[in-house]
């Protein structure tokens, strides 16, 4: 950004070095605020902190009101008392969700290091605020903001969709007209604030280089600087014939599981939401600490989930051994020369592993608990011994 | 994936981990030691090979024959050091200049943070000097360093003129492809450290330099040198660096290639080589060779001047002359042929030396021990803590939901609600430890003027007596600070500090083997069996014993008695005492001069860890 700032300041586009990819409407932030770089990023994740705490209270009024309603309706086997939750519970989820964020040592570790992940995080905490909060404008304005600085929020289209559709109790038929009257309006209000931002973005700086400088580099991972994400070992030791196919592999990759998320969770958007917040951290082409931040922040929200998790234990020491070894061989790897990448990339394989296990730990978690709620705690085959669930 | 997600198989597995438990940890540490000491054996340690091509034989026609000249240069040397009470700056300047190198002079002071006993320096003053051999027809892109400590009294002589004659013979050659450095430093380490600060143009440690430095290019690789005699009957090399950071196996290939070509005898760990062969005395030869180098790279101390190189990517070995009383005796000539003969084939280097390992152990000069092949006796160490942290876990978990059998998958029965005190009760154990740890690492050093005034003790040993006091201290610490949360005094407590404490250590020798491997093996030899055992519930003052046998302290003292014993020379108890005081004020020097990991891993990382654990024992 400090480069861009400097060759903005000459006249000449910042987009001309090799080193700044980040959108034009940042580096005007940041020609006001660059003075003040270390009070913009506290604020930035206070803002973060606040809008998860607002976001997730509404969230959880309407949870609650749900499971009111299937109760009433008679849609929950009779003995699932203990799996219902109360407001007792759920008091202080917000509150939590707020510290998970704040006190995650990857946000300090973000914050200190000044990177523009944080400011990313802020736009699609508002985005989840206004989604949860109804506001189908403002989510779409936030979504298209987000889209904008980094592509692949774009994924999260669906989910906002799905929670907006529930909102206004439109039922989700491929067949029926206030479905698609409705997604119309909501694509049409993103793409159009998506089509403004950028052409607002021209207009500040003349020129449409910054469309192949952030998304042309964003999908063409031209960039091999190690980081803890999958590309950079991959692509640094790939043939150049064969970059093109894995490139379009590996994106493909990241907005894949939308669609089956889709059309399993569609019930439960937010969930939705979350576990496609956690992807796009793990398979995007540049993550960074982060990201990691803002899906691990939602954890508590589903701490009822708790007791179906079956690799909490060994998944939490596998993330925590990785963050810890990730410095000691950059060390070895960089400054001792004793290493080399194969050790820094076995940990950062792990680290992914461990994080893809995490999710699909959760997401096994949540779809057992409504199973449960729908056909009873004590399951009994028709022999009456004790039957196994398994995840098909 | 199908191992964690299949019913049946966690079935299987956590009733393994739980019923099992207590033999499978033996069974993994009882391997892990086992494995270790099969380390020697010619399956695990195979023979020594040049890996890089650049250097591949040893076929360079050395023409070397100046020895006399060598140690004429010497007694000049020895006469001008004693006239001038330290190193004769100008002396040596003059000799460089007429042998026909470009010498530079590097002043450098520095005040060290308390007294050192053992060489009598506080404040520091010193000059490096250093001539630099242009090759004749490269650009200045690549050097070697040839460097020679200037001791006090009679030692080291004989290297220093070596080291004039083989720049007087290389300046005499036209196939040099990179520029050598002749170096002379004085104060050893600390003189060695300012000119690698300087050169490299950084600032690690609060050295002060001054004057222009001659540069020569990036270096290649460096080689100490120290002969205290006018004849050796062996020459020693010394692999180990700062922190436990070996060099390239290449270059000690390189070491024992010449010394084999010229006849040389070469030794390592200062043993003298035994035949190979099966027997049970070979065995115990090597094994002894393989402790000796463990414990020197778990200390971090360098082993010579070299060892402050490899911290800038710069492979070097120190090569020490001995002179013993056996008969057969090599003469300097020798020995520079062997020098010149490693310098040429250094010379011809292309690139880094990369290609052969950086983790090795040696139990002799022609046999290593690789990274892959050591690591699963550390591995198998780890494990135990592992079983027992999930051991813990799955009773923690089962305390949980009050159902023995079916755990895993069902969630049935009526769940107990016990008063569960939650992760706020282990708040104040782990704080109070580590403020411990802060304690013991900053206030020895900063404490000793306090410390001077009030007992009749110098600063050094004002140091030290203070890290022991804090050390001691440390275990008398009141532990009961948990019953004042409520539901501290359950067992559950304790299962869960116990279950932090585990994998805290597990995650520190962890992080620590891969950065030594040596020091992390013997911190886990020692410290896994007591972490894994201690509870509060069975026989205190065995496990109290265990315990404390397991502490860092007395593992320092054992291993200074160890390391004696294995260099023929056994210490007897108050020598041993003296030793491990030494030691104590040494580790916090080197910290604090070169940058050593060991004293702040120990007060910040493995105390803490150890205290948790005293904590643990004494529950109730």
């Amino acid at each position: 950004v400090v480069e861009g700032l400097a060759l903005l300041d000459l006249g000449v586009s910042p987009y001309s070095g090799a080193i700044f990819h980040e959108t034009p409407l940042i580096i005007y932030l940041f020609h006001f605020l660059i003075e003040y770089a270390e009070l913009v990023f506290m604020i930035t994740d206070v803002l973060t902190a606040v809008a998860l705490y607002l976001a997730i209270q509404d969230f959880n009024k309407v949870v609650f009101k749900k499971q009111k309603l299937l109760i009433e309706l008679d849609k929950y086997a009779p003995d699932v008392a203990e799996l219902i939750r109360t407001p007792m519970e759920m008091h202080y989820i917000p509150l939590k969700v707020a510290l998970f964020y704040l006190l995650n040592p990857y946000t300090v570790m973000s914050c200190v290091a000044k990177s523009t992940c944080a400011i990313n995080n802020t736009v699609i905490a508002f985005f989840i605020l206004a989604t949860i909060k109804g506001s189908a404008f403002l989510s779409a304005v936030f979504l298209a903001l987000a889209t904008y600085q980094s592509l692949y929020p774009l994924t999260l289209f669906a989910p906002a969709l799905l929670y907006l559709l529930q909102r206004q109790f439109i039922p989700i038929k491929l067949k029926s007209k206030s479905f698609w009257l409705y997604s119309m309006q909501y694509a049409s209000l993103y793409l159009c604030s998506l089509v403004v931002i950028i052409c607002l973005s021209f207009f500040l700086l003349n020129s449409w280089d910054f469309i192949p400088s952030v998304y042309g580099f964003i999908l063409s991972v031209p960039d091999l600087t190690p980081n803890i994400g999958l590309f950079w070992y991959f692509f640094a030791e790939m043939f150049e014939h064969f970059s093109l196919f894995f490139v379009c592999v590996f994106q493909i990759n990241v907005f894949f599981y939308t669609i089956p998320l889709a059309i399993k969770l569609k019930e439960h958007p937010v969930f939705f939401m979350f576990v496609q917040i956690a992807i796009i951290s793990i398979f995007k082409s540049y993550p960074t600490v982060g990201d990691i931040a803002l899906y691990m922040a939602f954890l508590p929200v589903w701490s009822h989930l708790y007791r179906f998790l079956r690799n909490i234990f060994i998944l939490s020491c596998v993330l925590i051994v990785c963050s810890l070894l990730f410095p000691v061989l950059w060390h070895l790897w960089i400054y001792a020369g004793s290493a080399n990448s194969n050790f820094y990339y076995a940990i950062t394989l792990t680290f992914n592993i461990g994080q893809i296990l995490l999710i699909s730990d959760y997401f096994y978690a949540f779809l057992r608990r409504e199973y449960y709620l729908t056909h009873g705690l004590h399951l009994t085959r028709q022999d009456g011994t004790e039957p196994m669930l398994v995840l098909k | 994936m199908g191992l964690l997600s299949d019913p049946h198989c966690r079935r299987a597995l956590s009733r393994l981990v739980l019923r099992l438990n207590t033999p499978l940890c033996l069974l993994s540490y009882l391997l892990g030691l086992g494995w270790f000491l099969a380390l020697p054996l010619p399956p695990l340690a195979p023979r020594t090979y040049m890996s890089e091509n650049a250097m591949g034989s040893t076929m360079v026609e050395e023409t070397f024959g100046m020895g006399e000249r060598a140690l004429s240069y010497a007694r000049e040397f020895a006469g001008h050091k004693k006239k001038a009470g330290g190193m004769p700056v100008a002396w040596l300047e003059r000799t460089m200049w007429s042998l026909g190198l470009e010498v530079h002079r590097q002043p450098f002071t520095l005040t060290l943070p308390f007294p050192d006993e053992t060489r009598e320096r506080y404040m520091v003053k010193g000059t490096n000097v250093y001539g630099i051999l242009r090759a004749p027809r490269a650009s200045s892109t690549e050097a070697l360093v040839l460097s020679v400590p200037c001791s006090p009294g009679t030692q080291n002589n004989q290297a220093l003129g070596l080291m004039l004659a083989l720049a007087a013979h290389f300046r005499g050659q036209i196939y040099w492809a990179k520029d050598i450095i002749f170096l002379v430093n004085e104060h050893d380490l600390l003189g060695m450290e300012a000119w690698l600060e300087a050169y490299h143009d950084i600032n690690l440690t609060e050295v002060q330099s001054s004057g222009a430095l001659g540069r020569a290019g990036a270096i290649q690789a460096a080689i100490s040198l120290e002969l205290s005699s006018d004849v050796v009957t062996s020459l020693d090399v010394g692999v180990e660096g700062l922190n436990g950071q070996l060099p390239n196996l290449d270059l000690l290939n390189l070491f024992h290639a010449f010394c084999q070509k010229n006849g040389l005898l070469c030794t390592i760990q200062g043993k003298l080589p035994r035949p190979e062969g099966d027997s049970l005395p070979a065995y115990a030869h090597s094994l002894q060779t393989l402790l000796l180098m463990v414990l020197a790279q778990a200390s971090g101390r360098p082993r010579g001047d070299h060892g402050l190189f490899l911290r800038y990517r710069i492979e070097a070995i120190t090569l020490r002359g001995i002179n013993s009383f056996r008969q057969y005796k090599y003469d300097l000539t020798t020995l520079g042929k062997t020098l010149e003969g490693m310098f040429r084939k250094l010379n011809n280097l292309l690139e880094r030396l990369h290609q052969s390992y950086f983790f090795y152990l040696l139990p002799s000069l022609s046999r290593f021990v690789s990274i892959g092949l050591y690591m699963p006796a550390f591995g198998f160490l780890i494990l135990v803590l592992i079983l027992k942290a999930l051991d813990l876990w799955m009773k923690l978990s089962k305390g949980e939901t009050g159902n023995a059998e079916r755990l895993w998958d069902g969630d049935h029965g009526v769940r107990e609600v016990e008063p569960r005190p939650g992760l706020l009760a282990l708040v104040p154990p782990l704080v109070v430890c580590h403020a411990a740890g802060l304690a013991l690492y900053f206030l020895p050093v900063l404490g000793q003027h306090v410390a001077t005034q009030h007992f009749p003790v110098s600063e050094a040993e004002a140091v030290v007596l203070t890290l022991i006091a804090i050390y001691v201290a440390g275990m008398a610490l009141p532990h009961n600070a948990h019953r004042a949360l409520s539901g501290g005094g359950s067992d559950r407590g304790w299962m869960v500090l116990k279950l932090v404490a585990l994998l805290y250590l597990a995650l520190q020798l962890g992080c620590l083997a891969l950065l030594n491997f040596s020091l992390g093996f013997i911190l886990a030899a020692t410290m896994v069996p007591a972490a894994a055992a201690v509870t509060p519930n069975g026989p205190r003052v065995l496990l109290g014993v265990l315990l404390v046998l397991g502490t860092p302290a007395v593992t320092l003292l054992l291993t200074i008695f160890l390391q004696r014993e294995l260099e023929e020379a056994p210490a007897g108890l108050g020598e041993g005492w003296q030793l491990f005081l030494g030691a104590l004020g040494e580790g916090l020097l080197q910290h604090h001069l070169y940058g050593s990991i060991l004293y702040p891993f120990l007060a910040l990382g493995a105390h803490p860890c150890w205290l948790l654990l005293w904590n643990v024992l004494c529950w109730k």
